[in-house]
């Protein structure tokens, strides 16, 4: 990690962490679906300070054309930083953080999508995060899902996802800002909680066996209460009686 | 990585045909990493190298170490900064040009391994606080390809660090200026070690070749520190692992890292 001087307490005696949550806590996390136009899917959440919008266009031709799969369908996916994202301003050229992120959370997708009905096109996956906090690739990657979903892919599950890390020797759920700086592991999980497959992992920094063990279970607890509100987020478009 | 087309099915076939027998299509053991020979001073221009052959897989590794600005925010460390490049030489389907996002992936996980361990202390790498630091670019280059880049870069990296020397500057006028024929070993606090293992099917195989690579479901990379821990991770390919899987990943990547670590440490003896 960092391993910076932390600035502030980052867990206190009675185990309360420096936004206030308990070791066990997410931050607050909400999800729209369908909220752009012109995408085929579409969804915003906000996660803790995070604020992304996911559009999903297709299956639709691939361009360039040598791209194309004739066998399946292919996903293709851009995460991208606005400039005003974070404190210092962001040069909007893609940075090879970016584009790791993107590599990472298409590979995370793909065994939620089934596209082998579509040869020859493409699932483009479009993450625009205009405000930044810890764990903006879960942030994305739940919304992702959640868009995919809204765009009417076929899919097993959704994936959800939730970090879990290490601060002050101790295992917490949902890493923010402050403590991916400062603290002492970072570990961005992941899952199908259907098929109970992991589809995402990272880790920056240094757990013992066990920590590692406890930190990938606490990660999973996460991502079932995210997964929860990426159904929800659904349910709310398809299902709600207020008719729109 | 590889870019293999027509054949991959067939392969994939033939390959998982073995695998359900208890063989692999090299021969190996399914846990059992391919021979890692390592040379260290390969490039005596460069402050620190070394050549790694995984099986058929090739990298050479340069360390070149230069005074630099430090990080706005990190005027108290020193920089590391890793790329990797795969040559054109390398295989077929390499094209010279800017990275793809393969390339780019390989060179973060590399960093990834020697920045979250801790390899180096970046502390001490310091020159005048919040203006001059001492920057060290680990560069690799793949000249031969046959899969599994991650652990190969990752091992020369490590040798070359580990093999290097840091020139000495002094201060004067608020500038560097280089000392001749002064030198010291980089200060290391623990040797990284990254081994990467594939899933096809039920099965984890660790080290997969360049055809077992084209038809992996999935892979992880776990870099293990001297102690025993795991300081970094990073999964890939197009399908997920269980809890379990990932559990039994971790407890081969701690045993078979600490191997792979003597080996390291055997080849870069007497250089630091």
């Amino acid at each position: 990690m960092g391993g910076k001087e932390p600035s502030v307490v980052l867990l206190d005696e009675n185990g309360i962490r420096c936004d206030g949550r308990k070791v066990d806590e997410t931050r607050k996390v909400t999800i729209k679906a369908g909220v752009l136009k012109n995408a085929n899917g579409s969804a915003y959440i906000e996660f803790g300070d995070n604020k992304i919008v996911v559009g999903v266009f297709g299956p639709r031709d691939v361009h360039p054309k040598h791209l194309a799969n004739t066998d399946t369908g292919i996903i293709r996916c851009r995460y991208h930083m606005s400039p005003f994202s974070v404190t210092e301003r962001k040069s909007p050229a893609p940075s090879r953080r970016e584009i790791e992120i993107g590599k990472v959370i298409k590979e995370a997708l793909q065994p939620a999508l089934i596209l082998d009905k579509f040869p020859r096109t493409s699932v483009d996956v479009f993450i625009e995060v205009l405000q930044a906090d810890g764990g903006s690739r879960c942030a994305a990657l739940a919304a992702a899902s959640v868009a995919l979903a809204d765009a009417g892919i076929p899919m097993r599950d959704m994936v959800s996802a939730c970090a879990a890390g290490k601060v002050a020797d101790t295992i917490i759920l949902d890493v923010n800002n402050e403590e991916d700086q400062s603290g002492q592991a970072d570990m961005p999980v992941g899952y199908m909680p259907n098929l109970e497959k992991i589809t995402l992992i990272q880790l920056d920094g240094v757990l013992t066996p066990e920590e590692y063990k406890k930190c990938v279970e606490t990660a999973i607890v996460g991502c079932k209460k995210v997964y929860e509100i990426q159904k929800q987020a659904i349910h709310d478009k398809y299902f709600a009686n207020n008719g729109d | 990585m590889t870019n293999v087309s027509i054949l991959d099915e067939l392969q994939r076939n033939k390959i998982l045909e073995l695998l359900e027998t208890g063989q692999r299509v090299d021969g190996r053991a399914f846990d059992e990493p391919r021979k890692i020979t390592i040379e260290t001073g390969v490039i005596p221009k460069a402050n620190g190298s070394a050549r790694v052959k995984l099986g058929d897989t090739e990298v050479i590794a340069g360390v070149k170490i230069q005074p630099d600005r430090p990080f706005p925010d990190m005027g108290d460390k020193g920089i590391f900064i890793c790329t990797a490049e795969i040559l054109p030489l390398a295989h077929p389907t390499a094209e010279p040009g800017p990275p793809g996002e393969d390339v780019i992936e390989l060179a973060r996980v590399v960093d990834r391994g020697i920045r979250e361990s801790s390899m180096i202390d970046m502390s001490q790498l310091v020159l005048i606080k919040d203006k001059s630091v001492i920057a060290i670019f680990s560069d690799n280059s793949v000249i031969d390809h046959d899969g599994n880049l991650f652990d190969a870069c990752s091992y020369a990296t490590t040798a070359a660090i580990l093999s290097c020397k840091i020139p000495k500057w002094e201060i004067k006028d608020e500038l560097p200026v280089l000392v001749e024929g002064q030198e010291s070993s980089p200060p290391i606090t623990t040797i990284p070690t990254s081994v990467t293992m594939g899933r096809i099917g039920e099965h984890i195989i660790v080290d997969p070749n360049a055809d077992e690579w084209a038809c992996m479901d999935a892979r992880i990379t776990i870099t293990t520190n001297s102690d025993g821990n795991i300081c970094a991770l990073q999964k890939g390919g197009s399908d997920g692992f269980t809890l379990e899987q990932l559990i039994k990943c971790s407890e081969k990547s701690i045993t078979i890292g600490a191997k792979i670590r003597e080996i390291i440490k055997e080849s870069t003896k007497g250089s630091s």
